[in-house]
């Protein structure tokens, strides 16, 4: 990544596939542990913390020559809370049922190191529109991550698919799936499978 | 042609290097005696230690205790194969499946379920035995937690319906064909029935069970549970075949004993006397079955002592104010996790090591 030449193509596939965020970097477990209960909560979280991405790369990559070296942190803290605040109010605005099942973990993007992470990363260092593409690709692998965990654990533990029943009412359920001890061993699985096929892709 | 290609060979050979019986003269470290114990042969006696309760358990349940521990049995045997396979070529696998373990996995699993369970309670329990709590980790001697208490425990938090509908066992309802004991009654177990409403009710509801002879022959519950004095008969039996040390099921138990008796002095209309505790729910099974597994409890006997000890504060605990009437299975799970910190706290001084302070003087 560092010594080829940065492409717009070479940043999008590094975000969603080499550099995954969530199932390559192990990178915002806190949201994706705890709202992953369900795809739809997992698709919300994930496109929120997907536009705060693009938004604060963009903006920070724009003042990263303004920025003073000692005060890059707090700077790119305002930007990211500025930009969590505005989501913060379109989710309550727009999708009341959506921003009530993920409650606290929409202001806490603010922290997420997903975020700050690309800031200091990427953004700090690369231009506008490699910002913009980097933060869309990392938004999407994080979506992505949080997306198969979601439905993993909607199927089993409660028998819907973003919502509709596809399991019939008479298959049990595996409760364990939803409560938090479900949301681990589901990372932990799904991340020995990227683990997996990474290790066949080096082979190969 | 043969002939001559072997002479020159046999003139070719430098002289020094006389076949010397070089099996006589291996080089390797201690330890130089082996005790003649190997997996099958623990894993075997283990078997032999449960069979007394499973067997009265078919007798008592009847023809589906039979059909819960064939399939556990089946199912964990079938996941073992299945799991190893990633890891081994055919044979080892096989060699791994065979060595009694899983076999050991699934007569537990199956005394941990109730009669009635459905055959994909089974199936699920064996999965997660085998796959996150054994193979997972690396297999047999690797395994931070008991496999068979990962497997329970994810089956009686997913499906707290199914793991809870008790059947009494068909002693007490003789009206009922005996051997198919299809229409077993459902029954609280004691310890359900004390967490409902404290010990003076419970004394009331059993009044008329002789409960003694309930205890000790036909309780109902898992399968495990159903007779006391077959469970103790194998643990006694583990313990002289020194399978199993004193020090786990003695400091276990007795812990037990003393926060629930102390419990039950405090306040006798609520708290059960500590001789019910000790008779009722697993804690015998996992006192002598499950906490004293050897991957999963500490090396140094002193250390087993805090192990049992730990074990019997959290069963108690879980018993006296948790929201589940039996927290065996939680407590040894726990207790399991603390096992490497108990071992590097517990490490035995080596053979003629001094301590630091009589080193000073």
């Amino acid at each position: 990544m560092s010594s080829a030449k940065k492409t717009a193509g070479s940043v999008f596939k590094n975000g969603l596939i080499v550099e995954n965020p969530t199932l390559r970097m192990l990178l915002g477990m806190c949201p994706t542990l705890a709202v992953s209960t369900s795809a739809v909560n997992a698709v919300g979280m994930g496109l929120s913390a997907t536009l705060v991405l693009i938004l604060s790369n963009v903006v920070i990559s724009l003042l990263r020559k303004m920025i003073p070296e000692k005060l890059r942190i707090p700077g790119y803290i305002v930007v990211i809370a500025t930009f969590v605040t505005m989501t913060d109010l379109a989710l309550h605005a727009f999708f009341p049922d959506i921003h009530k099942a993920l409650g606290i973990f929409i202001p806490l993007i603010v922290v997420n190191c997903i975020i700050l992470g690309r800031a200091e990363a990427f953004a700090g260092k690369n231009p506008v529109l490699l910002s913009a593409v980097d933060g869309l690709a990392m938004g999407l692998g994080f979506t992505s991550g949080l997306l198969i965990l979601g439905m993993v654990r909607e199927i089993l533990g409660n028998g819907t698919f973003f919502g509709l029943q596809v399991l019939s009412a008479s298959f049990p359920q595996v409760i364990v799936m939803i409560l938090p001890a479900g949301a681990f061993i589901t990372l932990g699985l799904t991340i020995a499978a990227a683990n997996w096929i990474e290790s066949r892709r080096k082979n190969a | 042609m043969a002939e001559e290609t072997r002479i020159s060979t046999a003139v070719e050979m430098p002289p020094n290097q006389i076949d010397l019986p070089i099996e006589n003269m291996r080089l390797q470290s201690s330890p130089y005696i082996a005790a003649e114990t190997s997996i099958p042969k623990v894993m075997y006696n283990v078997v032999i230690a449960l069979l007394p309760v499973t067997l009265w358990s078919f007798w008592a349940f009847g023809l589906r205790a039979v059909g819960v521990m064939a399939s556990s049995i089946l199912f964990m045997l079938a996941f073992e194969y299945f799991f190893a396979r990633f890891r081994h070529p055919h044979q080892e696998a096989w060699r791994q499946t065979l060595d009694g373990s899983a076999l050991v996995s699934g007569v537990l699993l199956g005394l941990n379920l109730g009669p009635t369970s459905p055959w994909w309670i089974m199936m699920v329990g064996a999965l997660i035995a085998m796959g996150l709590g054994k193979h997972a980790y690396g297999g047999l001697g690797r395994n931070p937690f008991n496999p068979v208490l990962v497997g329970r425990v994810f089956l009686l938090i997913s499906f707290p319906a199914q793991m809870t509908s008790w059947k009494a066992a068909s002693w007490l309802n003789r009206d009922a064909d005996p051997l198919l004991n299809l229409d077993a009654v459902t029954s609280a177990t004691p310890l359900g029935a004390l967490k409902e409403g404290g010990w003076s009710k419970f004394l009331d509801a059993f009044s008329q069970t002789d409960l003694w002879n309930y205890i000790l022959f036909n309780k109902g519950g898992c399968l495990g549970d159903v007779s006391l004095f077959m469970l103790l008969l194998g643990g006694l039996y583990l313990l002289g075949r020194k399978i199993i040390t004193w020090q786990i099921p003695l400091s276990y138990v007795a812990v037990v004993a003393l926060i629930t008796g102390v419990m039950h002095l405090v306040d006798p209309a609520h708290y059960a006397s500590p001789l019910f505790h000790l008779a009722t729910g697993s804690l015998m099974l996992g006192a002598f079955f499950m906490a004293t597994d050897m991957v999963t409890s500490p090396v140094s006997r002193s250390g087993q002592l805090v192990f049992g000890a730990g074990c019997g504060v959290l069963t108690a605990a879980i018993r006296l104010w948790g929201s589940f009437p039996e927290g065996v299975s939680f407590a040894i799970l726990i207790m399991n996790g603390l096992t490497p910190l108990i071992d590097k706290w517990t490490k035995p001084a080596l053979f003629g090591a001094v301590k630091m302070k009589e080193a000073k003087l």
